[in-house]
């Protein structure tokens, strides 16, 4: 369904739209969190808290301003600042104690432990590494895939400068996996 | 323009949502009720769950079956979870296992205030003691009620945590109960430590209060006060009429009623 399509059902029968919504973006959102935040338990806990949030403030709004969202641009400004408030409490605390207490991390076996140190592990730990303005901006744009305009939307900064932290995280992240893996 | 792996790596850092964020997002908004698997003396139990409460315990049995007939009672759709919100979680095993809703919300506002009234004066009755009908239609102001009680307590949407069990017939005999076979009652009351089989001899001996002779009071036969007479102490009456009568007063605690 396109955004407009979504927006206009949310506002005419919002609870009988809503699961839609969160159907939609649900995958986004929770790769999104997860990727800024790093563990699955924390990223769920996010998604889940943006939708309700999300909910709460449909509720609250003429049909006129739903019908006007680009739901996924929207839910993303909920779910961003949940992000970076975790980051800010987060980023107090030591690294490795964060990496070593996630039973979900742990449940998931070996195999999917390869996958992962295959495919993207070592990108993951490197996303981290970013400044969060820019973690923020290239997860947006390169992990969910949302547009350079509602990643602007999202974390309430100039395209220009959205555009500019992408390029430089995306070379940040060049050179360190070079680094490692020459 | 050269193929970029980066890119590539990056979008391969999207996954799927885990299945359990869906549900717990429509249960959290209020708009479908979730449901959850306990167990209990009775077996598995299905317990459905809203924004106000816990609203129906089932035993466990064709979960579409239950999420049907609670559609059909409720007008709401109850969807399996795997997390409770903290206060349902928190309490919801001790008010199984105790046989009342102590801490635990349980919603009746679905239900009609006469109902509600029922059910919150049945929670009251102590674990391991039973009341007649009559005793819960005179606790809720109508002693002339006591068939609705009746019919109120067969419809108890939450047994186990609003003791209905705990509820019998003025003449001693266990009566019906609504969560599965009515032998069910039985099981629940002697789990809790009551001998019915003791309890039933009595009551169909013509025995429906019981006192003691040295503080003159008189109770129904399963209060804790009662009980506590020695049995050489203890004097049994037919009635409340009798009781009175022979110059006792009725127990403050278990305000004896007979209907």
């Amino acid at each position: 369904m396109s955004p407009q399509g979504l927006a206009a059902e949310l506002a005419d029968d919002l609870d009988r739209a809503f699961p839609d919504l969160v159907r939609t973006l649900q995958d986004g959102v929770y790769s999104g969190a997860l990727r800024m935040v790093g563990n699955r338990h924390d990223a769920e806990e996010i998604a889940q808290e943006a939708f309700l949030r999300a909910y709460r403030a449909l509720r609250a709004y003429p049909a006129e301003r739903i019908r006007e969202l680009n739901p996924a641009a929207w839910v993303w400004t909920i779910a961003a600042n949940l992000c970076r408030n975790h980051h800010r409490t987060r980023s107090r605390r030591p690294v490795t104690a964060e990496l070593s207490t996630d039973p979900a991390e742990a449940r998931r076996g070996p195999e999917a432990e390869t996958i992962d140190h295959e495919l993207g592990d070592r990108l993951t730990a490197e996303l981290r590494r970013l400044t969060w303005p820019m973690r923020a901006a290239v997860v947006l744009h390169h992990v969910v895939g949302l547009p350079y305009e509602e990643v602007a939307a999202a974390l309430d900064r100039p395209v220009g400068t959205v555009k500019a932290d992408v390029h430089r995280g995306l070379a940040r992240l060049r050179t360190r996996l070079q680094e490692v893996t020459p | 323009m050269k193929h970029d792996r980066l890119l590539d790596d990056l979008g391969d850092l999207a996954v799927p949502a885990p299945d359990s964020l869906l549900p717990r997002v429509l249960v959290g908004t209020g708009i479908v009720d979730g449901y959850v698997r306990r167990t209990s003396v009775l077996g598995d139990l299905l317990v459905a769950f809203g924004a106000n409460g816990v609203t129906a315990v089932e035993l466990a049995g064709d979960p579409g079956e239950f999420v049907t007939r609670y559609e059909r009672r409720f007008g709401r759709r109850a969807i399996p979870v795997d997390r409770m919100p903290p206060t349902i979680a928190r309490h919801l095993d001790t008010a199984i296992i105790e046989g009342r809703p102590g801490r635990l919300p349980v919603d009746l506002d679905r239900l009609t205030a006469f109902q509600a009234a029922v059910l919150r004066a049945a929670a009251t009755i102590p674990r391991g003691e039973v009341r007649p009908y009559g005793w819960v239609a005179k606790e809720i102001g109508k002693p002339g009620a006591v068939r609705a009680v009746g019919t109120a307590l067969a419809s108890n949407p939450v047994p186990l945590i609003i003791p209905c069990h705990r509820v019998v017939r003025s003449d001693g005999t266990l009566g019906d109960y609504s969560l599965g076979e009515p032998e069910n009652k039985r099981t629940l009351l002697e789990f809790e430590g009551l001998d019915t089989g003791t309890f039933e001899a009595l009551a169909a001996s013509g025995v429906r209060f019981t006192g003691s002779d040295t503080t003159g009071i008189f109770c129904h036969p399963t209060c804790r006060h009662a009980r506590r007479a020695g049995a050489a102490h203890r004097v049994d009456f037919a009635s409340e009429q009798e009781a009175r009568s022979s110059g006792y007063r009725p127990c403050k605690v278990c305000r004896p009623v007979a209907a």
